[in-house]
């Protein structure tokens, strides 16, 4: 055989415990052979319970399809290398061994190098064991070596634990800038589709305050919500106002909102390219296990300042003087205005309050994600249809709504919806609420046709 | 700097096929917009299913170009359906919101990976348009002084316009009929028409189906001639876009989408080739610090953004329209 420098993936770690039915009936020539054997056996069938699947497969430096390797010894030891040894196994044609495990704990799965096809060499490291954390219901694929893909196999209870994990950080996400439109909708009526660049701000403005101009991430993310909030003040005084005090008709002003959708995102292109971009810090970090949770600790500030947010921001509106106004203009602006309140203070305040709510969201959303020209306008429709699956112009039902809608985008695909068009789930879930409740989830019973 | 390049891609755009596309999008949203005051954002869905459905039936199941046109148009007739039902009983911006998402789903859809089998992926899908290119009577391009068309584009030319003239016809005619007038009337006051006896419901929807089927036909010219169909071609912008010929024309005019989109064209790609032109070579006239060649291209979409806000503020009506015509108060 040539020699030749082949990535070996290994691969995979699924873990399967008390998930049994999900896939032991499908194996049909059981040939168990925990102990090592000379030639690989036609096919290990995965364990009935708690056990650890590992399949092998030479990614052959990414040319062609992976192809499985038979013949491989893997051995499962209890706790370090030198524990207890549980179990060992041979791949079969598949690349695959299945050995069964008692229960929770840390486990060492080894890779015998010599019984390795001649020719093929772990990537990377070329290390040789994995250390396995296993609990109920986490994701515990591991790759062998370094450079390798992972087919991943978690089981069906981790692959919910980790969909709603992620779907309420992006249904946060969502809400964050879903609370900023549905005030600004609440109070003028507009419904503003300029309102993704105002995510793309912020996430640009943290990517030029921490590259450009070298200050640390979390600075960057501070001065950029202020900056978010100034652009607000300015876009109301500059372009609403005025538009507002001309007695321009609402469709109107939404085309308006078109054309300076338009109009940001292409200055953003311009400015910052059509390319990807990382901030200084924070890019990739390992998850830690709480529990049968795995968050990274950027993960947690994520949660901690959303959740933070959203929470002052709702207290404030329910308690504050402030609030109070913000709340009776978006019910009746007329109203409001002869009851001798300062309309158009209030809605100043309410496009300062709401766009630095939805630069927040793009700081956080280019700590977790990357920064790019077009993120916010990605984002739109997901949060035009938390906003409208709540009920327009409501702010718990901007609440509610994304949270819903994402969890239905990042737990879509653990239910069958294909992962590539994860956010069509949503989209249908918007069209069929508005089917049977049009004014949304918590919306008032009015008239809205 | 070459400014007959610039005359040639200005001239040729609005012209050619790609103004064609955009006139016969923009007449079906001047029924659904500029007519009943529908705030129709999914005219791209509209032409996505035609396209697909002529794609699909042709490529996929391998069954005749002609079966293909009638399941491309019934596919559109089928998405206003099922888009009306839900939305036309509510207030504008929610139907705004659902053609957006749907449109939204059905490109997503539509390039998805688990479906390339069917749609043929991001790459979408090809090998559809021998029928129609057999059916070219032309065969050499024509060159009047700068501006050139290709012989394929001239028969897209023939037939597009061809096109552009029947729908601007069947529209002028509907119009100023009865049924026209009471289209009109829903978008000035939707309670009078309804006081008067009519069902205002099945009026919107029959214009929502008949601007979805000038949607349905624009897609279809659209793939017939690039020869391809694929997903990404019918994103949301495509959709503002046709709305901001519309409003440059004006809306609620028979002619007002067609001389819209020539204008829009003239001016995308006027703009775009002049800046291109302006930035390249060695000793550029626009000096590098300032643009680099590829940010050229997006100084017209810069323009066209703020063109869009200055129209809408302070010419609604756009070229031709009445500004009492214009349903752009009601919400």
């Amino acid at each position: 055989m040539r020699l030749r420098l082949a990535a070996l993936l290994a691969a995979v770690l699924g873990i399967f415990i008390l998930l049994p039915s999900a896939s032991a009936s499908a194996e049909t020539t059981p040939t168990p052979s925990p102990s090592a054997g000379g030639a690989a056996p036609q096919q290990n069938p995965i364990v009935e319970g708690a056990n650890i699947t590992v399949t092998l497969k030479d990614l052959n430096e990414g040319k062609g399809e992976p192809k499985p390797i038979p013949g491989v010894t893997l051995t499962v030891l209890k706790d370090s290398k030198t524990g207890e040894e549980l179990g060992s196994q041979v791949t079969d044609q598949s690349g695959r061994v299945s050995i069964g495990i008692p229960g929770n704990g840390t486990y060492v799965v080894e890779l015998d190098p010599k019984t390795l096809p001649s020719g093929v060499k772990l990537s990377g490291a070329g290390a040789t064991t994995k250390t396995v954390q296993v609990k109920l219901a986490s994701s515990n694929f591991v790759t062998f070596p370094v450079g390798a893909r992972v087919i991943e196999k978690a089981s069906k209870a981790s692959e919910i634990v980790d969909g709603t994990r992620d779907g309420l950080k992006t249904g946060l996400l969502i809400a964050l800038a879903a609370l900023g439109l549905s005030l600004i909708f609440g109070t003028t009526g507009l419904t503003n589709f300029a309102h993704g660049e105002l995510i793309t701000l912020g996430a640009i403005l943290t990517y030029i305050f921490n590259r450009g101009v070298g200050l640390p991430v979390i600075f960057a993310g501070v001065l950029a919500v202020l900056a978010s909030a100034l652009f607000g003040y300015l876009q109301d005084r500059g372009l609403w106002r005025p538009l507002r005090r001309r007695g321009t008709g609402l469709i109107a002003m939404m085309i308006v909102s078109i054309g300076l959708a338009l109009l940001m995102r292409s200055i953003f292109q311009y400015g910052f390219g059509g390319s990807t971009r990382t901030l200084s810090e924070y890019v990739t970090q390992p998850r830690n296990s709480y529990g049968p949770i795995d968050l990274s600790n950027k993960e947690i500030a994520i949660f901690a300042v959303s959740i933070i947010a959203i929470t002052v921001t709702c207290v404030a509106l329910m308690r504050t003087r402030l609030g109070k106004a913000m709340r009776a203009v978006s019910d009746n602006p007329a109203l409001s205005a002869s009851s001798g309140m300062r309309v158009d203070g209030v809605i100043s305040s309410v496009w300062i309050l709401g766009t630095a709510l939805t630069g927040l969201a793009g700081v956080l959303l280019a700590v977790q994600q990357q920064v790019n020209f077009n993120m916010g306008f990605n984002l739109l429709l997901l949060v035009f249809a938390g906003v409208t699956l709540g009920g327009l112009g409501t702010i718990w039902g901007a609440l509610v709504g994304s949270l819903i809608i994402g969890l239905m985008v990042e737990l879509g695909p653990v239910f069958g919806v294909p992962a590539s068009i994860k956010e069509v789930g949503a989209l249908v879930v918007l069209i069929l609420i508005l089917l049977v409740r049009p004014q949304g989830i918590l919306g008032k019973a009015q008239r809205i046709g | 700097m070459d400014f007959g390049t610039i005359i040639d891609a200005a001239f040729s755009a609005a012209f050619g096929p790609q103004a064609i596309v955009f006139a016969l999008a923009a007449i079906g949203l001047n029924v659904h917009f500029g007519y009943t005051g529908l705030l129709n954002f999914g005219q791209a869905g509209f032409m996505s299913v035609a396209a697909f459905g002529l794609a699909v039936t042709v490529v996929t199941w391998d069954l005749p170009f002609w079966l293909g046109l009638i399941v491309g148009m019934f596919a559109a007739i089928v998405l206003a359906l099922v888009l009306g039902v839900p939305t036309l009983r509510l207030r504008a911006d929610y139907l705004a919101i659902v053609t957006i998402a749907s449109a939204e789903i059905l490109r997503l859809c539509f390039g998805a990976v688990e479906f390339k089998d069917t749609f043929g992926g991001s790459n979408g899908l090809t090998g559809f348009v021998r029928p129609y290119q057999k059916l070219n009577p032309y065969n050499d391009g024509l060159t009047l002084g700068v501006v050139s068309f290709s012989r394929s584009d001239l028969w897209s030319i023939t037939v597009g316009w061809t096109l552009v003239a029947i729908c601007c016809l069947i529209v002028w005619a509907l119009m100023r009929s009865p049924w026209g007038r009471v289209l009109k009337s829903i978008r000035e006051d939707e309670d009078a028409v309804r006081s008067l006896g009519k069902n205002v419901f099945a009026y919107k929807m029959q214009a929502l189906v008949l601007g979805g089927v000038f949607g349905g036909i624009a897609g279809i010219f659209h793939i017939l001639k690039q020869g391809s169909s694929v997903p990404t071609d019918f994103n949301t912008t495509f959709t503002f876009y046709a709305y901001a010929a519309l409003l440059i024309g004006g809306a609620a005019r028979v002619l007002g989408p067609v001389v819209g989109s020539m204008i829009f064209w003239f001016l995308i790609a006027g703009i775009g080739s002049f800046f291109s032109e302006a930035t390249k070579g060695a000793d550029p006239v626009i000096p590098n610090w300032i643009m680099q060649p590829d940010q050229a291209s997006l100084i017209r979409l810069i323009l066209l953004g703020l063109g869009l806000m200055l129209l809408m503020i302070f010419r609604p009506q756009g070229i031709f329209g009445d500004r009492r015509e214009i349903a752009i108060d009601g919400r």
